[in-house]
């Protein structure tokens, strides 16, 4: 069936994983602190500098953004504690080798390479916030896309170059080290949040605690979306808290971390991460936003909002915050590319994937639509979650196979490829219609009126893209399976 | 000696948070908030590498 190149390819992507084939033995196992530390330094990232002016840019209220972020992060929480968490502490898998026994080799490949295009085009939006900072002392100015600048300069491009080259470096040198300074970072770097956006509070009107709320309405978070944004709601901020881990936590990548948890529980470690820097963060950059726009200033990018708040330590701590977080990101991105290119070494795909990196930091429409392309990216991934979950926990139960790629040596499992294929094309059809330009032409009159009501945004896509995705995936099993069975059967009657 | 570092790392943490309170009552200029974040800077990168631990999911948690 398959041919030497293709079988070689797997054969590869298994010995880049081959460490990690075994289940993580007990002694291994590690406490609450750990979950913690690592939750709390992952999530306060470069991005969060620009998630924050992103939901001010797009005038949501002041009750719709704080309650939406409680509400969206306490789902995300919910999504690690209840999902992802007991998968890994059951199965004690990676990812990789979770999806190899149910998907089978060849869906898993495509998953890598998937995700390695998606790791690099997200290091590249933090290498894009770590040099909006770096180029304040040399008089660069940033890039600003809402004013039509889809280009930098050449100056800020060499910048990009030299801050992203650094990083390369960094991660073929072994990114360890770099996690371990991130971790020391964290504390600080969440204190900068908060000072920043505290100290700025008196320029937009705050003088006291009692007067927060009428100026987070007035002049913050008002309500209005600024140029042509389109306007957000608590819908649209719950649907983004929660769809922007969903590969982490529904999509179960994250069962490669949890696989080193003591019990399940600890899943709920994940809302240090969400509430320190999804919630906090997201609304200290919020506030820092509104106060430079408010004093008089233009194009709010991270390094000048957090120069505004912070000062110096502010501009350092959005370039500590872009390179941290950039750099873990591209060795993963080259872990992943290196399927596909075999007799590279690994500084080659590393700078590959840095070259990728450097390319998509250099286009400033990436981090002005990042919440867009970080929900695509979440409801792309997310169906190979749901999978898991449910051939884990609801399969036996059904009397279905669980593993059935694996245990019937299937190269690549067909209904994890259609279900995956359909689940997705769901939610682009259900979003497209009514926002792409083509596909509303095309279904002009046609659509039955129950269809037609239904006007989804993207963000509010998480739980109906994952009800098809199991729906699908368990239908095409069940199919599979009773096909595979019945041959069996007549084959052994005509023996 | 990590007692030490301790201490001086929580104070660049304290004149990083700080300053910013007394800025909002508008006891400080926001340019004394600026200096005192750079100095809280120094403080905590100065000392707390040298007693922060970080292990790695392949190490064993004591």
């Amino acid at each position: 069936m398959s041919t030497g190149h293709k079988s070689s390819l797997i054969e590869r992507l298994d010995a880049l994983y081959e460490y990690e084939r075994e289940p993580v033995t007990r002694d291994k196992l590690h406490g609450w602190k750990t979950f913690i530390a690592m939750f709390s330094g992952e999530h306060i990232a470069g991005t969060e500098f620009v998630l924050g002016p992103l939901m001010v840019m797009h005038g949501v209220s002041a009750r719709d953004f704080f309650l939406g972020l409680l509400v969206g992060n306490f789902l995300a929480v919910l999504s690690w504690a209840l999902l992802c968490a007991p998968v890994g502490v059951k199965t004690r898998l990676t990812i990789y080798w979770q999806l190899r026994r149910i998907c089978g080799p060849y869906l898993t490949i495509a998953y890598s390479a998937f995700y390695a295009i998606i790791l690099c085009l997200l290091a590249g939006a933090m290498v894009n916030v770590a040099v909006t900072a770096v180029s304040i002392p040399f008089n660069i100015p940033n890039p600003d896309f809402a004013a039509g600048e889809v280009i930098p300069t050449v100056p800020w491009m060499l910048l990009a170059v030299i801050v992203g080259a650094v990083i390369a470096a960094l991660a073929v040198l072994g990114f360890e080290k770099i996690a371990h300074f991130s971790k020391i970072c964290a504390p600080w770097m969440v204190l900068v949040f908060f000072a920043g956006a505290i100290a700025v509070l008196a320029d937009i009107g705050c003088s006291s605690i009692g007067d927060f709320w009428r100026v987070a309405n007035e002049k913050i978070f008002t309500g209005v979306p600024a140029g042509l944004n389109s306007k957000y709601t608590f819908w649209h901020v719950m649907g983004f808290a929660w769809l922007c881990n969903a590969t982490q936590h529904i999509g179960m990548a994250d069962i490669t971390i949890f696989r080193y948890a003591k019990k399940w529980t600890q899943g709920f470690a994940s809302a240090f991460g969400m509430y320190l820097g999804h919630y906090g963060a997201w609304v200290c950059s919020g506030i820092l936003c509104a106060a430079y726009l408010a004093a008089g200033n233009a194009n709010p990018q991270p390094g000048n909002i957090a120069l505004f708040g912070a000062g110096f330590a502010g501009a350092v701590c959005v370039v500590i915050a872009g390179w941290t977080t950039a750099n873990p990101t591209l060795y993963r991105a080259g872990l992943a590319i290196q399927v596909a290119t075999p007799n590279w070494k690994r500084w080659k795909v590393t700078f590959a994937a840095g070259v990728f990196m450097i390319m998509t930091a250099c286009i400033p429409a990436v981090n002005a639509n990042l919440d867009r392309i970080v929900g695509y990216y979440g409801l792309f991934f997310m169906p190979l979650g749901a999978f898991i979950f449910i051939d884990i926990w609801v399969f036996p139960k059904l009397g279905l196979i669980s593993d059935y790629a694996q245990k019937a040596r299937l190269m690549i499992s067909w209904p994890a490829t259609f279900a995956w294929i359909g689940a997705f094309l769901f939610s682009v059809f259900i979003y497209g219609k009514d926002h792409y330009g083509w596909l509303s032409r095309l279904l002009e009159g046609k659509q039955p009126a129950w269809l037609a009501n239904i006007k989804a945004d993207l963000l509010f896509l998480v739980a109906p893209e994952w009800i098809v995705a199991v729906t699908l995936y368990t239908i095409f099993s069940a199919i599979q399976q009773k096909t595979a069975n019945t041959r069996i059967q007549s084959q052994e009657v005509g023996q | 000696m990590k007692r030490i570092l301790k201490i001086i790392s929580y104070l660049g943490l304290v004149l990083t948070i700080v300053p910013s309170l007394f800025v909002f009552k508008g006891v400080f200029d926001i340019k004394v908030h600026y200096y005192l974040m750079i100095v809280g800077m120094v403080l905590w990168f100065g000392t707390a590498p040298f007693y922060m631990k970080s292990k790695s999911l392949n190490e064993k948690e004591q």
